[in-house]
């Protein structure tokens, strides 16, 4: 009974080392451990065996038995995993094909500055609001201390609807309406279409974007406004980026300044792009007049602001170096895919 | 408004810059100079010569020799220009000098070299210059010839530098003045703000007393009917007039301005204009009518000739200057060709007066003249510059003996203007602009710019040519620009801190572009305006309420005569455009207003109303915009079920592939394939597809109110139905079945095929849906189940569905 046990056993180990593949290890199973295989036909001859002697045998066939189910296991372990390799190998892939990808559409480049300027605001505590385009004489003009004929109101170029009602000329035109509201102090931001009557080239458009800035509150100064509008620009052209006050005169802000940045192609050293000047014109702002704020129901003993106005395609068209401003509304496909 | 450098350090005297310092400082102290020119920038080496020899040329008809005297030597030059003679004096330009063009005016970057050499043989060591070549022209030379040397005057000294001899080693400042210093459109002013800038003395012309001893009220009488229009009228009279060419000096003053030099009267005029910023005017006292001047409004409908020939009409809001019976100038803008000087005038009426600005802008607007005269009267000017002016120009007719000034002057000034009084309050100034300025530092900002102060009362005295200085406001603007905008300190505001958002209407858009984006979608934008011939493309009807559109009166031509009122046009024009570039697959949107007026014509604002639009042509169908459209709405938390209307009446869509989007009952948007025949309209010819959302709606019912509903437990249990539904009846129509009948355990029904063809009858098609009902509290019972299908089934039976077998 021993040798036949060691007989099996070795025959067993044998073919399985010699096996090639999973279907002859399963043969193996079959034939050995099996219902009809030759250790079970020793199980079942069990009964012939004198019953001192069964605990040992028995103990000898189960530790047989489990040496040959151990070789199986691991030999078929060896093929699975040769198995695995070989598919993996056959299932190889060239990653430098083309992506799938689902085309996502663009922001339009407007879209796009204006909302980096929003962030700088928004992060200044400012809120983004909005006013009419469509607006009345008063909020675009007499709000804004320009009476009634003020040149301003014709250097302007006003498209008219009716006497009293156009199209803003200028975003300042929400300044009134948000000081009304009262709610004090303010700090805003208002984008929008602004309109005037400029026929359409590669600068011009009679239908374009500005930006107002505006804040009020009881102790503002001109030098809150400077550093403002310094943190805009560092933000929004770079952290080198110089800026430059110049007086000027706007009817509704009294200190009045044009703010110029430092080129940011060539960084003040005169190109093209700043028509050698070194300097690039971005905004115009200054300290609101006092008339304003008392049109408007803010005293201004009390309170003093400041105000700015941007024009957004201008900044679109320096900061992508777009060379004509008809790009922005033609919307050809190949112009937006670039930004 | 344009200055020479030359005649700014004239008025100046201790200004010792350089161009560029000029301009530098000048624009932070707030006179924007916009650029500077060099009129020598160009001219070397060239002096004045005289012909003292000519001979023909050996080898060429068209050439002469010239033996040219240049002061301390004679030179031999060749020419070609017909108007040489011996011995005129001409700009020589020497070997190795340059010019700064060509005889024919064109200009050359950098002047043109000249070198000696040979010319047909000939040697020729240097060139004699026309008025081009000295990068000038004969509008401002008329004594010029068209082709030929600038034939100097007979006393040019040989030898001498041209360049200096004909005024033209000056510099051309220009400036952008802003409308509120009307002072500074006059040499004069900008001398005033060059000298504070500067911290130079500033020395203004001395005027004395001009005029003989006879009385200007023999020869004329002025009588001011409109006071309102007119605030001051002055008038001299010069008789026994010279008329000839005025002086060298003043021709060069007059060039370097951009006015050509005509003779001594007219340039007199024109140089107190400039000078002092106070346009006059010259009548022939012989053409005016009982001596008398009359200021008066027109009567409507006047016909009158000004002084260019042409008639004008006038009407009753235009001021007139009249004599005893007839107009003879529109006032402020042009005199009139019946009292004009001519060569042979003999006595003539000074006029220097003060006009309402606005009036004039308004009457030469309508007028359609636009004069220099009219275009300073029309900024407001100060009435105590109208006398100053007045004796200036009196004080050059004496100076260059042009006439016989009559002594007296007739001034009609009823309400004399004189310097106001504004508080100096120092510590207000620096408090506005964030500075420490001392009272003392401000004090002498304000003696530079003439502003007086009175120690007793702490008031400054504002002189009335300064008519922007009116508030503390514009005080602080003096002191800030002359401390300078560049000192003044960078901080951040203080005070009470807010927080920063955008507005909630803001938001939802942004989410909505987010979406589109996502989708595929770029970006467009387009014009708030367009044509009235859109709603035709669009095959509107004729009583269409999209007709109903807001009209620009003013427009800048019909293709932007009105705001529109349907978004459509803008998304379907910029896909014909990318369409016929042959761009494939295009997406695109726009997030834009359409203006809806309550009633027209517009009494009140109008409906801005953003439209969420979307286009597109090529990849996808109705149902990829469709998806579009409930990314939409699911990403704004809008997640009730969603209906599409297919009666949505488009005249513009596809009549079978249209629908309006329901949500909550409300027709939020609509969207479809276009009608081939707008697409054709639009040349496109490819299936368009777009949707419209109403954005005001989304504002409205969007909702981000999320609470978390828990996970199912318990199984669901699902039932497939297959159905044979009438041709005509919707997919919709039997979500709704499913939406009402299907209780409480309904979570999800989903389509899973659809057919139309031979397997089922004609006027059929069958559809079949996977339904899931789940319970979260329980196991479902058969039953619960089979209730519920039975509803549906019953439901459905309705209209006419049955199962299929």
């Amino acid at each position: 009974m021993k040798d036949k046990l060691q007989e099996i056993r070795e025959k067993a180990l044998s073919q399985i080392t010699s096996a090639e593949n999973l279907d002859a290890l399963n043969d193996i199973r079959v034939n050995i451990l099996g219902k009809k295989g030759e250790l079970t036909a020793i199980l079942k001859s069990m009964k012939d065996v004198s019953p001192e002697d069964r605990p040992k045998v028995g103990q000898m066939v189960n530790e047989t038995r489990a040496a040959i189910e151990g070789k199986l296991t691991e030999a078929k372990k060896s093929f699975e995993k040769a198995a695995l390799e070989k598919r993996l190998d056959f299932e190889k892939i060239d990653v430098t094909l083309p992506a799938k990808k689902n085309k996502l559409g663009h922001a339009h480049p407007n879209t796009s500055v204006l909302e980096e300027v929003e962030k700088i605001f928004v992060g200044m505590g400012y809120e983004v609001v909005e006013g009419p385009e469509i607006e009345k004489d008063y909020y675009n003009f007499e709000a804004l201390n320009i009476p009634a004929n003020h040149p301003a109101k014709d250097e302007q170029d006003t498209f008219y609807i009716t006497p009293e009602i156009l199209l803003r000329t200028q975003t300042s035109s929400v300044q009134a309406h948000e000081m009304e509201k009262g709610n004090l102090p303010i700090r805003m931001i208002a984008p929008g279409r602004v309109y005037r009557a400029d026929e359409v080239d590669a600068t011009h458009s009679p239908s374009f974007h500005q930006i107002e800035g505006m804040v009020i509150d009881k102790n503002v100064t001109f030098a809150d406004l400077k550093g403002t509008l310094e943190t805009f620009a560092k933000e929004l052209f770079g952290e080198d980026t110089k800026v430059k006050f110049r007086p000027h005169h706007f009817p509704f802000t009294e200190p009045s300044a044009e703010v110029d940045v430092s080129c940011f192609k060539c960084h003040g050293k005169g190109c093209r792009f700043c028509k050698g000047e070194g300097w690039i014109e971005i905004l115009g702002c200054g300290m609101i007049h006092p008339n304003v704020l008392r049109m408007s129901g803010i005293d201004p003993e009390e309170y003093v602001g400041f105000a700015f106005g941007v024009g957004l395609e201008r900044i679109t068209l320096l900061k992508y170096e777009i060379d004509d401003m008809r790009l922005l509304y033609e919307n050809d496909d190949r112009f937006l895919s670039q930004f | 408004m344009r200055t020479s450098l030359k005649w700014i350090k004239a008025l100046v005297p201790g200004l010792d810059v350089t161009p560029q310092e000029y301009t530098d400082a000048m624009i932070l102290s707030g006179s924007k100079v916009e650029y500077f020119t060099d009129l020598s920038a160009d001219l070397d080496k060239i002096v004045i010569g005289q012909v003292e020899k000519i001979e023909k040329h050996p080898d060429a008809d068209k050439l002469v020799i010239c033996q040219v005297n240049i002061g301390n030597e004679t030179t031999q030059i060749v020419t070609g220009a017909p108007n040489v003679t011996e011995g005129v004096k001409v700009p020589v330009v020497l070997d190795g000098g340059r010019v700064a063009g060509g005889h024919d005016g064109t200009k050359t970057e950098g002047g043109i070299k000249i070198k000696k050499g040979k010319l047909r043989g000939v040697e020729s060591n240097g060139m004699m210059c026309s008025i081009e070549e000295l990068g000038s022209d004969r509008e401002m030379y008329p004594d010029a010839p068209e082709n030929g040397l600038y034939i100097l005057p007979e006393d040019a000294p040989v030898g001498e530098d041209c360049v200096a001899y004909l005024g033209l080693d000056d510099v051309i400042v220009e400036y952008e003045i802003t409308s509120n210093r009307v002072d500074c459109f006059a040499v004069l002013g900008i001398a005033r703000e060059a000298a504070a800038t500067f911290e130079k003395e500033f020395v203004p012309p001395v005027v004395k007393k001009t005029g003989n001893n006879e009385d200007v009220n023999d020869y004329i009488s002025v009588e001011v009917k409109d006071h309102d229009l007119c605030s001051r009228y002055t008038a001299r009279v010069v008789k026994d007039i010279k008329v000839e060419p005025s002086p060298m000096w003043m021709q060069e003053r007059l060039r370097s301005q951009g006015i050509r030099p005509i003779n001594n009267i007219v340039d007199i005029t024109n140089y107190v204009m400039v000078e002092y910023g106070q346009p006059m005017h010259a009548y022939d006292l012989d053409t005016i009518a009982d001596h008398k001047i009359v200021v008066k409004r027109a009567s409507a409908g006047e016909k009158f000739v000004t002084l260019d020939g042409q008639e004008r009409e006038l009407d009753e809001n235009m001021l007139t200057i009249c004599d005893g019976k007839k107009a003879v100038g529109v006032a402020g803008i042009m005199g009139g060709e019946n009292s004009m000087i001519t060569d042979d005038v003999k006595t003539m009426v000074f006029e220097s007066a003060c006009f309402d600005g606005t009036n004039i802008r308004l009457s030469s607007k309508r007028l359609g003249m636009r004069t220099d005269a009219s275009s300073i009267f029309e900024k407001g000017l100060d009435p105590n510059n109208a006398m100053e002016a007045m004796d200036r120009a009196c004080q050059l007719v004496e100076e260059l003996g042009a006439g016989v000034v009559v002594g007296g002057a007739i001034d009609i000034y009823p309400e004399k203007v004189s310097s106001w009084r504004i508080p100096f309050e120092p510590e207000r100034y620096n408090r506005l602009l964030g500075t420490d300025i001392s009272a003392e530092t401000m004090l002498e900002y304000f003696k530079r710019l003439e502003i007086g102060y009175d120690v007793e009362s702490k008031e400054l005295v504002i002189p009335t040519w300064r008519q922007d200085l009116l508030s503390y406001a514009d005080i602080a603007e003096e002191v800030a620009r002359f401390f300078g905008y560049d000192k003044i300190p960078t901080t951040l505001p203080s005070g009470q801190a807010t927080a920063g958002r955008l507005s909630y209407k803001l938001e939802i858009e942004k989410l909505a572009r987010e979406v589109a984006e996502f989708c595929g979608f770029s970006q467009g934008m387009t014009y708030s305006f367009e044509s009235p011939k859109v709603f035709d493309k669009l095959m509107l009807d004729a009583d269409d309420k999209l007709r109903q559109a807001i009209e620009i009166s003013n427009p800048l031509g019909e293709d932007y005569s009105i705001m529109r009122t349907s978004s459509l046009n803008g998304i379907l024009t910029s896909l014909s455009t990318n369409y016929n570039r042959r761009n494939k697959d295009v997406r695109l949107y726009e997030m834009g207003n359409i203006y809806i007026p309550k009633s027209l014509p517009l009494t009140e604002l109008p409906d801005e109303r953003m439209q969420f639009t979307l286009g597109f042509y090529g990849d996808g169908d109705f149902f990829t915009m469709k998806g579009v459209v409930e990314e939409l709405l699911t990403r704004v938390g809008m997640d009730d079920k969603v209906n599409y209307d297919p009666n949505s009446g488009k005249n513009y869509l596809h009549p079978g592939r249209q629908a309006n989007v329901v949500y909550d009952g409300q027709v939020i948007g609509y969207l479809g394939e276009v009608h081939p025949l707008v697409a054709d309209n639009y040349n496109i010819k490819d299936r368009v597809y777009v949707a419209v959302i109403d954005m005001p709606y989304i504002v409205e019912m969007a909702d981000f109110d999320k609470k978390y509903e828990g996970i199912a437990n318990f199984p669901a249990s699902t039932r497939d139905i297959s159905m044979v539904v009438p041709k005509d009846v919707l997919v919709g129509q039997l979500e709704e079945i499913f939406e009402k009948k299907g209780g409480q355990y309904l979570e999800n029904y989903e389509l899973f095929d659809l057919y139309e063809g031979d397997q089922i009858q004609a006027g059929f098609k069958s559809v079949a849906y996977s339904l899931v009902f789940r319970a979260l509290d329980k196991n479902l019972a058969d039953t619960d189940v089979n209730e519920a299908m039975e509803r549906i089934l019953d439901g459905l039976e309705k209209i006419g569905v049955e199962l299929r077998k």
